[in-house]
C-alpha cells in the first residue's frame, strides 16, 4: 500500500472505532456543555466584553482538548494493539494518521463550540469579521493538534496519563493560545482583514515549525 | 576544571564588589565611576546580577537540549544524565532570575509582576522546566525516561524562538527592546553602558557561565556515581 492509502486507511480505522463507541465524542461534548455552563453561572447577568469572551472561548477549547485528543494513542496502549500498529504501518504513516484525526476532532470540537456559544452569547459574542474568525479557527486547530499529537504519543507511554496531558501540553502551546486569543478579540472587535495578517503568519510558523518536528522526533516515541 | 572553578569565584567576587562598591556620579570622570541612569538611578545595579543569570538560564536549556538530541543519536546514557544534570542548573538559575527580576521590578515599574513579553518568556520556561521533571519522574524505565524527555525537551524547545523574538514585537512591554520602545524593537537590548559597565557586565557574564560549568560538571559527576551504584545494586 502506498502511504496515501495507508494513511486513509489508519484515519477510517480511527473514525470507525471512534463512531462504535463514541468515548472522545461523548466525553468531549459533555465537557464542552459542562464549562460552557460553569461560565454561565459565574457571569450570571453580566455582558462580557469581547477580550473576555475570546479568551474564554479558547479556554473552553484548551480544556476540552485536553481531556479528548490523548485518547488516541492511549487507546491503542489500553487495547495493546501498539505492537500491531507498528508491524503494519511505517512510523510517518502512523503519525499523519493521527495528526489527521485529531485535526478532525479538533475542528468538530470548534464547531461545537462556536455553535453553543453563538446561543448563549447571543448578544456579546458578535463575529464581525467572519474572515479574520474562519481563517484563526482553522490555523488555531490545525495548530492545536500538531502540538497536541506528538505530546499525546509521550504521554501514552507514561503512568499518569490524565494529570500529565496538559501539564505538558501548557508550556508549548502557550504561543499558539495567545495569537488565537488576540486574532478572535481582533475578529469580534471587527477589525479588517490586514489586521490579523500578522497573527497568521506567527500561527502558520507555528504550525510548520512543530508538525516538520513532530515528524522527525516520532520515531523515537513510538519505537519502543 | 581549575581554572574554570578559581575563574567563577574570583569573578563573581570581583563582581560583587565591583557592582555594588563602585559609586555613581552624574558626569563620570575616571574609571571608578558609573553614569547616573535616569529612573534605575542605584537599581541600575541589579543588571550585574539578573542578566547574567537570565542568560545562564537560557544557556542551561539550551546544553540540556543539545545533549538530548545526542542521546536519541547515540543512546548513550551518559548524555542523558548530563541532559538531566543541565536542566536542573536551568531550574535553578531560571527560579534566580525570575526572583531578581521580580524584585527590580517591583521597585522600578511598581509591582512584583506585570506580564511583560520577557516576564512571560521565563515564566513558560518555568513551566516547561516543571513539565519536564513531572513527565521524568512519571516514567520508570530508564530508557524511556532519557528518550521521552529528551523528546519533550526538544518539541518544547520548538516553540522557544517564537517567544524569543515573535512575542516581544507584537507585545507592548517595559524592558528594553520590547515593542513601543524608541531605540527599536529587537529581540537583542543594546546596551548604553559606559565602557566600565560594560567591562563589569561581561565578566559577570562570564563569571556565570563558568559558575555554571562548574557546577554542571560536580552534578555530572555525582549522578554518574549515583546510576553506577544503583546498577550495581540492581
Amino acid at each position: 500500500m502506498s502511504a496515501l492509502s495507508s494513511t486513509y486507511a489508519l484515519i477510517r480505522k480511527d473514525i470507525q472505532s471512534e463512531l462504535r463507541t463514541r468515548y472522545a465524542l461523548n466525553a468531549l461534548l459533555m465537557f464542552v456543555v459542562t464549562t460552557v455552563a460553569t461560565i454561565l453561572f459565574a457571569l450570571r447577568s453580566d455582558q462580557p466584553t469581547p477580550t473576555v469572551l475570546s479568551g474564554m472561548y479558547w479556554v473552553v477549547i484548551f480544556f476540552t482538548a485536553m481531556s479528548g485528543l490523548s485518547r488516541i494513542f492511549v487507546s491503542e496502549e489500553e487495547r495493546g494493539t501498539t505492537m500491531t500498529l507498528q508491524l503494519v504501518a511505517s512510523p510517518s504513516v502512523v503519525y499523519f494518521g493521527k495528526l489527521l484525526f485529531n485535526v478532525v476532532l479538533t475542528l468538530s470540537l470548534t464547531v461545537a463550540v462556536t455553535l453553543l456559544y453563538m446561543i448563549v452569547f447571543s448578544t456579546s459574542f458578535t463575529i464581525q469579521t467572519p474572515s479574520i474568525f474562519i481563517v484563526t479557527v482553522l490555523l488555531g486547530s490545525l495548530g492545536f493538534a500538531s502540538a497536541a499529537t506528538i505530546i499525546a504519543a509521550i504521554v501514552a507511554k507514561a503512568n499518569t496519563r490524565g494529570t500529565l496531558y496538559p501539564v505538558l501540553s501548557f508550556p508549548v502551546l502557550i504561543v499558539l493560545l495567545m495569537t488565537v486569543m488576540a486574532a478572535t478579540a481582533k475578529a469580534l472587535d471587527g477589525e479588517p482583514f490586514e489586521a490579523a495578517l500578522g497573527d497568521f503568519q506567527i500561527l502558520l510558523g507555528y504550525i510548520l515549525a512543530m508538525t516538520g518536528g513532530s515528524y522527525l522526533l516520532f520515531d523515537y516515541v513510538w519505537k519502543d | 576544571m581549575k581554572f574554570v572553578k578559581y575563574g567563577s569565584i574570583v569573578l563573581i567576587t570581583f563582581v560583587i564588589i565591583a557592582g555594588l562598591a563602585i559609586p555613581l556620579s552624574s558626569s563620570p570622570q575616571s574609571w571608578f565611576q558609573f553614569p547616573v541612569i535616569p529612573a534605575l538611578e542605584q537599581k541600575a545595579r541589579n543588571i550585574f546580577f539578573h542578566v547574567p543569570v537570565a542568560w545562564t538560564t537560557v544557556v542551561a536549556f539550551l546544553v540540556s537540549l543539545f545533549y538530548g538530541y545526542r542521546y536519541l543519536r547515540t543512546r548513550d546514557i551518559t548524555y542523558d544524565i548530563k541532559s538531566v544534570s543541565s536542566a536542573g542548573l536551568g531550574l535553578m538559575f531560571c527560579v534566580l532570575a525570575t526572583i531578581t527580576g521580580a524584585l527590580w521590578a517591583k521597585f522600578n515599574w511598581g509591582s512584583f509582576w506585570n506580564w511583560d513579553p520577557r516576564e512571560t518568556s521565563i515564566f513558560i520556561l518555568l513551566l516547561i522546566y516543571g513539565a519536564y521533571f513531572a513527565l521524568r519522574s512519571a516514567l520508570e524505565s530508564e530508557e524511556k525516561r532519557a528518550t521521552l524527555s529528551a523528546v519533550y525537551s526538544i518539541v518544547a524547545g520548538i516553540t522557544v524562538p517564537f517567544f524569543i523574538f515573535v512575542m516581544p514585537r507584537i507585545m507592548a512591554g517595559l524592558h528594553p527592546g520590547a515593542k513601543g520602545d524608541p531605540e527599536g524593537a529587537g529581540p537583542v537590548v543594546q546596551f548604553d553602558m559606559t565602557p566600565n559597565m560594560l567591562v563589569v557586565f561581561l565578566l559577570s557574564l562570564l563569571g556565570f557561565t563558568l559558575l555554571y560549568v562548574w557546577l554542571l560538571n560536580i552534578r555530572v559527576r555525582m549522578a554518574k556515581l549515583e546510576y553506577e551504584r544503583s546498577i550495581q545494586h540492581s
